[in-house]
């Protein structure tokens, strides 16, 4: 059964053409490139110039600008400490920028939080549902927050469980709930005061593929219904299937900005090569590859090449002698693209 | 009802009425979440607050008052002993109450598992959320208190016609024990045992010297300080006055009063203070 969830369509045919593009690239995931859907004709909901947060002499969002237009769907790309999570709270009116401009639905969150929270619906990065109440009654309380009366709320409820397909869990205590169930439950939770803005941060981190597919097919259901999301995430095939537009960002800073595809156009090229040599020759060897390709990269166990034209690569390759153990030519992704930007080092 | 009406009774009202409504009513609805919470352990609940009076009562009514008794009355103001206990137990029970639910679960919504996070992304402020989780316990101090009393009026330990007072002097104790400690219990980051330490090293003594089971007087002097800063001493004198018409000085049962007062308001606003600093990082 479809949710009446009475969101304006907006121009959610130009979204789901966007993604259709997006999403039928082939098996790989990778995205072909798309024109950019128009946003001049949506009233813009999220604004944010110069946004910073520093704590202490830390920055960790320093100096970001953004807009979001209604029903668009926005992501944030970063590694661990890159500022996402902050930047998500001060959207979310939780936490004080330290200077900057922002502004939700015309709003300032620093003096109007009620009233900016009463427009969100907020997926956490950790869940923090009750678990002493029992699964529906999550859903109850929640809506009380917001004012609403059980007469919208109890039908509401029971609605939203079916979205979550936990209806047969609506009994059950919350802590007897698998970390897919509990991430369906955060969702329905958030969207019990039905959001315009939907803030999401990291929600399938943690979970198996198919509690991720079934969490993806949801978002992309509001997404269609033309809520605005705004999500973090570290998985790029989410970003890819679910963000018509993201910033990149590191250190507190927006590194790059634009739909995947725009991103792939800009930072990478349209396919990699991949070859391995096994790991005591891969770097002896990238000197005998310079010229194939745009750009080279060698990694500890494999060397990838970076080209317009993959087969073609890998052709000048075997010209030159070169036999590798395994090769393997695919599209460029938005991961290459982060990679690229954002570095390979670990960040703890 | 058809389809589309059946929708539209599913509107939610716009984020502007939201908004004015948590403003007004935030607190009140988390308070109706803390007693959500409370009605799946309610069992607990009632047989604390039943068991807990009984048992005491019929200890020292039944054991050591008659013991005690036979010395005569004069120790106690001339009542019999049960009835000098009875408003020392009832505000002792409260204070007790107060020590769990504003230690545990103040670092379960912080810390444990983040409960007062969920709140805390809908329109209630900070400051809602600690209000609505004194509220739901001030309910809980109130009724606990009544049940208490009335145990206590069964043992025929409450001879005074204004006793029932000691229900609202049993739940100021609680509070002016209780929200000091909220307010710590917010400010901890780190579980390294303090709440054991609280119970150990400071309400069991204010419990034992607070002329709860003697009159403080009874006391050397150098211990005696202990009973003058406790909440469950001021509360007790108070409650002495109230329940058996207990004679002290007018100036010392309004200090006790005052006392309470001061210390519930006091740690309320540090725990404000502590909610909104901790809350708006």
């Amino acid at each position: 059964m479809e949710v009446p969830f009475h969101l304006p369509a907006g121009s959610t045919s130009l979204r789901r053409v966007h993604n259709k593009a997006t999403m039928s690239s082939g098996a790989t995931g990778a995205v072909q490139p798309a024109d950019e859907p128009p946003t001049e004709a949506r009233p813009t909901v999220i604004t944010a110039e110069n946004l910073t947060k520093t704590y202490g002499d830390v920055a960790a969002v320093d100096g970001i600008s953004f807009s979001v237009p209604a029903g668009e769907s926005f992501g944030l790309l970063g590694p661990n400490g890159a500022g996402k999570s902050t930047t998500m709270k001060m959207i979310g009116g939780v936490t004080r920028r330290t200077s900057g401009a922002l502004h939700i639905m015309g709003l300032d969150p620093d003096s109007h939080g009620p009233e900016v929270r009463a427009h969100l619906g907020v997926v956490p990065q950790q869940d923090n549902l009750d678990e002493e109440l029992r699964v529906r009654d999550n859903l109850l309380v929640y809506g009380r927050y917001f004012g609403l009366p059980m007469s919208y709320l109890k039908p509401k409820a029971d609605e939203l469980l079916e979205f979550a397909q936990l209806t047969d869990k609506a009994k059950s205590k919350v802590d007897a709930l698998s970390g897919g169930m509990k991430r369906r439950l955060t969702i329905a939770r958030s969207l019990i005061n039905e959001p315009r803005i939907l803030l999401l941060d990291e929600p399938t981190t943690g979970l198996d593929p198919q509690a991720r597919h079934i969490l993806w097919d949801r978002l992309f259901r509001l997404k269609e219904q033309g809520v605005t999301l705004i999500l973090t995430t570290h998985y790029m095939d989410e970003a890819e299937q679910l963000c018509d537009r993201l910033i990149v960002v590191d250190k507190g800073r927006i590194m790059a900005e634009g739909s995947p595809a725009q991103l792939i156009r800009e930072h990478s090229t349209r396919e990699v090569v991949e070859l391995r040599f096994g790991s005591e020759r891969n770097t002896t060897i990238a000197s005998e590859l310079q010229g194939i390709g745009e750009r080279l990269e060698v990694l500890p166990d494999r060397v990838l090449i970076y080209a317009h034209d993959g087969e073609s690569a890998l052709e000048q390759v075997a010209s030159r002698g070169l036999r590798p153990l395994t090769s393997l030519v695919r599209r460029s992704s938005l991961e290459d693209v982060f990679l690229r930007l954002t570095g390979r080092s670990l960040v703890d | 009802m058809t389809d589309g009406t059946a929708r539209e009774a599913l509107r939610a009202h716009s984020p502007d009425i939201a908004a004015a409504r948590a403003r007004r009513w935030g607190a009140f609805y988390y308070a109706e979440q803390v007693l959500r919470v409370m009605k799946g352990y309610g069992w607990s609940i009632i047989m604390y607050s039943v068991g807990h009076p009984v048992a005491y009562l019929f200890a020292m009514g039944v054991g050591l008052a008659t013991l005690v008794d036979a010395q005569g009355a004069e120790a106690f103001g001339g009542v019999g002993y049960v009835t000098f206990v009875g408003p020392a137990l009832l505000v002792s029970a409260s204070v007790m109450t107060a020590t769990n639910e504003f230690t545990f679960p103040v670092m379960d919504g912080f810390k444990w598992r983040r409960t007062y996070y969920g709140p805390h992304a809908s329109p209630l402020t900070p400051q809602q959320i600690a209000a609505g989780h004194i509220m739901a316990v001030t309910l809980r101090l109130l009724l606990q208190s009544a049940v208490y009393f009335a145990a206590v009026v069964l043992f025929g330990a409450a001879p005074g016609g204004w006793g029932w007072a000691t229900i609202l002097v049993a739940t100021l104790a609680g509070l002016s024990f209780g929200l000091p400690l909220m307010a710590y219990s917010a400010s901890i980051t780190e579980d390294k045992g303090q709440f054991a330490l609280v119970m150990r090293f400071i309400v069991m003594p204010l419990f034992l010297f607070s002329g709860t089971f003697f009159p403080l007087d009874s006391l050397p002097l150098a211990v005696r300080w202990v009973g003058w800063i406790s909440p469950i001493w001021h509360g007790t004198e108070l409650g002495r006055v109230f329940s058996y018409g207990y004679q002290q000085p007018p100036l010392l049962t309004v200090l006790h009063a005052v006392v309470l007062v001061a210390l519930a308001v006091l740690g309320w606003f540090l725990t404000r203070r502590q909610f909104a600093a901790r809350m708006g990082k």
